[in-house]
């Protein structure tokens, strides 16, 4: 008997552990991937509750999400490697040069 | 009398039975039609007519030494093969070989000779293909060898290539069959027309059996695209630095992805086990018979075509295969409703 | 059933254990491969959910394309060393890191409770073949007649975005333009 709670706790566990990794990890690239783990928490969050209405919409809206989450990590990943080639580096804390 | 949960296991066993027996069939084939094409004679001495080959080379293989290079990621290194012959034994497992059967009533219901029915059947192959790229770009990345790397980036930027045609052609196929279940689509292809002509889906999509064959030919790195072993240019690809057991699961590997492509291009094109002469619960002859033309023309490509230049390669997947993979997509999806079949 | 939650406990602890070693892990050559490790046990969690064109999806698209996109930029980059020796100039960061960490429990605590009381109505069982039309729901033709009569604007917007992410990415990445 699993119950439609124990997904969306799932969920939020994976959520918060992609939220911890974007605030607190310096690499640019595991940065990326942290969101990629919080974008899937929310795509099961949609198909979870798509299923306990009993209609197709979250399936939907979850390839939405997938092809938003694949347009996004292509055009990250050009900004990572063209930062890359300016600075030698993949730490964020680098780039100050815009700061006040 | 068998219990259904019985019968499927042994679909399972005989399943991965029979693919381990068809990579040592390709491995001895190969040889000896190599041979024949340059007129020579071939494995002759092990056995009948060489027949054992595969044996003494599977024995061979076993006794050698498995080397791990220093500076190489240990962990990744011994996955790479790991993940190359799953992705390779799984691909096969939503591809039905028959048609339904009680074993002349010995089993308590009727089953469809394939692992797993499922009615995404032809999506969880895409799957599975996409999953066996990783098999190859991890062991070029963790071998720590420029040679090893190089392969592995081609082969990997050619598969996800080709995919892409191989995926719209396979579309046009779907949108003539109207289900994804690769049981259905075979089923589409059952009877005649005219009496004489199978409706096999080749006649209604040529051209997207021709860009399934060649795209088919690339995602499985053989020749005229088998960049990752190119042995001229670069010592051997992928798999320079692997001995022994990790080097036979590699090839292992290639040879299963050929047997589920054959086997795939079987079903959706070549009427999978429809043929005339046999009844029903027989047709699997007729796939063994339909694969094995297919293998054989593998086999001849790779020992008549020279090998692509790389950028060659991907002008031909980019520039000349795709559209016409999409230009077939769209006249297919046009005929349907007009011709409304 | 009993194998309903043995299932989902499994998938859903290999999802948990493979996420919280991405966000940690040192090396972001394993992280790629760990995230598509949950990837997988989230595609099976779609699976008992009675969605397979969802997990298939997400196979091929996440684990099939996205990550060897990310893979490849990890190779190209070099970044499997992990290199956060601080360079000269960028602030260190011990406080902010256990106030983060802090932060963090608060925000998993809070989220978990929010998604808790979500579905109160009392029938909120999701077991296997629960509803009559299981089939129907994840049937790819219902799917796709929902994708280009209901949503056939958000199609349309999103094609468009694809081709404006490809374009934006190969001017991004190129030497010189």
């Amino acid at each position: 008997m699993v119950r439609l709670e124990y997904y969306l706790i799932l969920s939020a566990i994976l959520f918060a552990t992609g939220t911890v990794g974007v605030f607190l990890r310096r690499n640019v690239i595991t940065m990326l991937l942290s969101i990629e783990v919080m974008l899937n928490a929310v795509n099961l969050t949609f198909i979870a509750f798509g299923r306990s209405i009993g209609s197709a919409d979250g399936q939907v809206i979850m390839f939405f999400v997938v092809t938003v989450a694949a347009a996004e990590a292509a055009v990250g990943l050009a900004l990572v490697i063209a930062l890359f080639r300016h600075r030698e580096t993949l730490n964020p804390d680098v780039f100050t040069s815009l700061k006040w | 009398m068998i219990p259904l949960y019985i019968a499927q296991f042994g679909i399972i066993l005989a399943v991965f039975g029979l693919l381990l027996i068809a990579a040592a069939i390709m491995v001895y084939s190969e040889r000896k039609v190599a041979a024949l094409i340059q007129q020579r004679y071939g494995p002759y001495l092990v056995g009948p007519k060489g027949m054992l080959q595969p044996i003494a080379d599977v024995i061979k293989l076993i006794f050698k030494e498995t080397l791990c290079p220093k500076g190489a990621d240990r962990i990744l290194f011994m996955l790479a093969p790991l993940i190359s012959a799953t992705a390779a034994f799984t691909a096969f497992a939503v591809v039905p070989f028959g048609a339904e059967t009680d074993l002349f009533g010995l089993i308590d219901h009727k089953i469809s000779l394939q692992v797993a029915d499922v009615n995404v059947a032809v999506l969880v192959l895409f799957a599975v293909t996409s999953v066996s790229i990783y098999g190859i770009v991890l062991a070029g990345w963790s071998s720590n060898s420029k040679y090893s790397l190089f392969g592995a980036l081609r082969s990997a930027s050619q598969m996800i290539s080709y995919e892409l045609s191989y995926g719209l052609s396979l579309a046009s196929v779907l949108v003539v069959a109207n289900s994804l279940s690769l049981t259905d689509v075979v089923n589409a292809q059952s009877g005649n027309w005219l009496g004489f002509i199978p409706r096999w889906f080749v006649f209604l999509q040529p051209v997207g059996f021709v860009i399934f064959m060649i795209a088919g030919v690339a995602e499985t790195n053989r020749s005229p695209f088998d960049f990752p072993e190119a042995e001229q240019e670069l010592v051997a690809g992928y798999h320079t630095e692997y001995s022994s057991t990790p080097f036979m699961m590699f090839f292992l590997a290639e040879y299963i992805n050929m047997v589920t492509a054959a086997a795939v291009a079987t079903d959706l094109f070549l009427g999978g086990w429809h043929g005339p002469w046999l009844p029903a619960s027989l047709g699997w002859i007729w796939f063994v018979v339909k694969i094995g033309a297919i293998l054989f023309f593998y086999i001849w490509m790779r020992w008549t075509l020279p090998r692509l230049r790389y950028d060659q390669l991907m002008t031909f997947g980019w520039k000349v295969l795709l559209p016409l993979a999409a230009l077939n997509l769209i006249v297919t999806a046009a005929g349907v409703i007009y011709f409304g079949y | 059933m009993g194998t309903d939650l043995l299932l989902f406990s499994l998938f859903g602890g290999v999802a948990v254990a493979a996420s919280l070693l991405v966000v940690l892990g040192r090396n972001p050559m394993h992280s790629v491969l760990l995230l598509i490790v949950s990837f997988a046990a989230l595609a099976a969690l779609y699976i008992t959910l009675d969605s397979p064109f969802a997990a298939v999806i997400q196979i091929i698209i996440y684990a099939g394309a996205i990550m060897v996109l990310f893979l490849f930029v990890v190779m190209l980059l070099n970044a499997h060393k992990e290199d956060e020796d601080v360079p000269a100039g960028a602030p260190t960061m011990k406080k902010p890191l256990y106030m983060g960490a802090v932060l963090a429990v608060v925000l998993a605590a809070e989220l978990v409770w929010a998604l808790s009381v979500a579905g109160n109505e009392p029938d909120g069982m999701l077991t296997r073949g629960a509803s009559p039309d299981s089939a129907a729901l994840g049937s790819v033709r219902g799917l796709g007649q929902l994708l280009f009569t209901d949503y056939a604007f958000a199609f349309e917007v999103t094609s468009i975005l694809i081709i404006v992410a490809m374009v934006g990415a190969v001017v991004l990445a190129k030497r010189e333009l």
